[in-house]
């Protein structure tokens, strides 16, 4: 599946297309087909986002995963400090990633 | 300390207004991503992979107690209550809001501190000694000539926008503590018959395609180095690589030119410039030396420790290095904790040290490329007092130059060129090696990390270095072997196939057994390498 990532504007968060909106988890995000491209035009045009930028993910276990280990930690957080990324009361997070 | 003059305020101030605007501009929709990238680059701000990214230049590593309480501020504030330490002396913020950044800047101008030209292709913050006016072995302070460089390279119209980023060192002893020769220009101040000039080298460099710089000139009078460097730059900016990113650095033009033919184009211009008169009058040279004129030494202490503690004597040993003046230390505050990260240190850390330098070190600090910071001036006296403050806040770790005194760069955790992540390895790395007695039994050992080939953590220079690469989406890790940044400066030479993140701690701790087996007398794992060669290495890594 392809899903649609970018910043959003003025905090820099990382963010995730929803079908609806942007959201700070990559769970929530969709699956955009050929789409991306329009969506983000779209998104940038309207200052909803910035740099956005397609990737490639896969469900599993029923949640959506990238499948590049850069975007897996862009979608967590530093997996040397658990504490500030998105899962900071599970010591486990960083096992997502690897 | 230096101090800024009304010039100096000026420019910084209108540099901050002139990002406010820019900012404003571009959350109302007045300037596309496009258009506002290269104006917030050009102020240290980045989109990293998780958040925008500032970068604040530490002017050659140099910092008073109001400016590292200020950075501790930032981080709290703006930030995540932590900044990172980098290894050309810098502190980067990984948290910032975009909304925020003119703020920023202009809290650090309060200071006398910007971010400006910490990005882009032009001469970045210029890189020192951090024990330079202490180091007993110097022939003069290194600081005037780096502060009338920064002065010099500030919006310097003809050298803005070169063909790629621009990096300087300045040193003065002979031992090098900045890896001078691994930078694009580096400077080495020598007393030729009583006089003080520059010997310059040039074409040096990590990244892709590391090189040692060659000299270019045994020397150049000190009040003519502004014109030589001007040459030296003028000739890249006129030959330099802009049609290829990667050939675009001067060590490239050096290695393809020859180091022959680009002195003698420096020679030709250097002539010529020296017809300008852009040189500095003496007496400027002069006002800026008086800022970092000695502070006023208390004469006639003793050079008595009182080394009864034994956790206190091991920290002096490791930690504490020779002062020019009798009854004074420098002190290296580790930021390498067993398991912690290279060059982070919280904003309650920051705060400290700040305390410790305005009560202990006349108001003083320094930054160091290998991610610590030093106390420039402390009484032997108040050595014990230091060492309790510090180790109440996680800051009297004692590995300087040891095993687990690891340069890391941010890696993949943090940074979107990287391919690979450094600080889990780092923190692996040094948790294996966590007894000291057996750090100790290792003596100096370098070692550093990068994430990517770009090389932010000097693998090339580390006497065991590891660059991490992308394998079809795996991390992977290259070791090096033989690679130094000091004085006895050479390029580490990788082992062989990498390994996995496991595998290269396993892998480093068979290098330094191969040491242990092999050294002769007090050779250090270097000179062992360097005396026995690659092989034995080998044999034992991919037996």
């Amino acid at each position: 599946m392809n899903i649609l990532t970018g910043n959003d504007l003025a905090s820099g968060d990382v963010i995730w297309w929803t079908g609806n909106g942007w959201s700070r988890h990559v769970g929530e995000a969709i699956d955009v087909g050929d789409k991306g491209d329009e969506i983000a035009q779209t998104e940038v045009a309207a200052r909803r986002a910035n740099e956005v930028y397609m990737i490639e993910a896969e469900v599993v276990d029923g949640t959506v995963r990238p499948a590049h280990i850069k975007d897996r930690i862009r979608a967590l957080g530093p997996t040397v400090r658990l504490d500030l990324s998105l899962k900071p009361a599970d010591p486990a997070a960083g096992n997502w990633v690897i | 300390m230096y101090q800024y003059d009304k010039y100096d305020q000026a420019m910084v101030d209108a540099r901050v207004a002139e990002f406010r605007d820019q900012t404003e501009r571009r959350l109302n929709g007045q300037l596309t991503e496009a258009q506002f990238r290269p104006l917030r680059l050009m102020n240290g701000l980045y989109l990293q992979l998780h958040a925008y990214m500032l970068r604040v230049a530490v002017p050659y590593g140099t910092l008073s107690a109001r400016q590292l309480r200020m950075l501790a501020h930032i981080a709290r504030k703006y930030d995540r209550d932590y900044g990172h330490f980098t290894t050309r002396q810098n502190i980067q913020y990984n948290w910032i809001k975009l909304s925020d950044a003119p703020d920023i800047l202009a809290d650090l101008a309060s200071v006398e501190m910007h971010a400006i030209q910490t990005s882009g292709n032009c001469i970045r913050n210029i890189s020192s000694d951090q024990y330079a006016g202490v180091a007993a072995d110097e022939v003069a302070d290194p600081r005037p000539l780096a502060e009338l460089l920064r002065q010099w390279s500030s919006f310097h119209p003809e050298f803005v926008a070169l063909p790629r980023k621009f990096k300087i060192a300045v040193i003065a002893s002979a031992e090098d503590r900045a890896a001078m020769r691994l930078h694009d220009i580096g400077i080495e101040l020598v007393n030729k018959d009583g006089v003080i000039g520059a010997r310059v080298f040039v074409g040096g460099g990590m990244g892709r395609t590391p090189m040692i710089a060659p000299e270019v000139r045994d020397f150049v009078p000190f009040e003519e180095v502004v014109s030589y460097l001007e040459a030296c730059l003028r000739v890249y900016n006129r030959y330099g690589r802009r049609d290829n990113k990667y050939k675009a650095r001067i060590k490239i033009l050096v290695h393809e030119m020859g180091v022959d033919e680009y002195r003698r184009q420096v020679e030709e211009e250097f002539l010529h410039l020296k017809t300008l008169g852009i040189d500095p009058p003496i007496a400027e040279l002069e006002r800026i030396a008086t800022y970092f004129a000695p502070p006023p030494y208390k004469q006639g202490l003793s050079d008595e420790i009182d080394r009864r503690d034994p956790a206190f004597a091991q920290w002096v040993d490791q930690q504490v290095a020779p002062h020019k003046q009798p009854g004074y230390a420098i002190v290296n505050i580790s930021l390498k904790p067993i398991g912690g990260i290279a060059g982070d240190a919280s904003s309650a850390q920051m705060d400290l040290i700040a305390d410790l330098a305005e009560r202990y070190s006349f108001d003083e600090l320094r930054v160091t490329h290998a991610q610590n910071i030093v106390l420039a001036h402390v009484k032997k006296a108040d050595l014990p007092a230091v060492w309790k403050a510090l180790a109440g806040a996680g800051l009297a770790t004692a590995n300087l130059d040891l095993i687990t005194d690891i340069i890391a760069c941010p890696g993949l955790d943090y940074c979107s060129l990287a391919n690979a992540r450094s600080i889990p390895v780092a923190q692996k790395i040094a948790e294996r090696f966590a007894d000291t007695g057996r750090q100790q039994d290792l003596g100096e050992l370098k070692l550093k990390i990068s994430g990517c080939i770009n090389a932010c953590g000097h693998h090339h220079a580390g006497h065991i270095g590891i660059l991490g690469v992308d394998r079809k989406g795996v991390e992977n890790y290259q070791l090096l072997l033989g690679g130094s940044g000091a004085e006895d400066v050479s390029l580490g030479q990788i082992t062989g196939p990498g390994f996995d993140e496991n595998g290269i701690v396993d892998a480093v701790e068979k290098a330094t057994q191969v040491y242990l087996d092999n050294r002769e007398g007090g050779e250090r794992f270097l000179d062992t390498y360097r005396r026995i060669g690659m092989k034995p290495f080998k044999d034992v890594l991919y037996a």
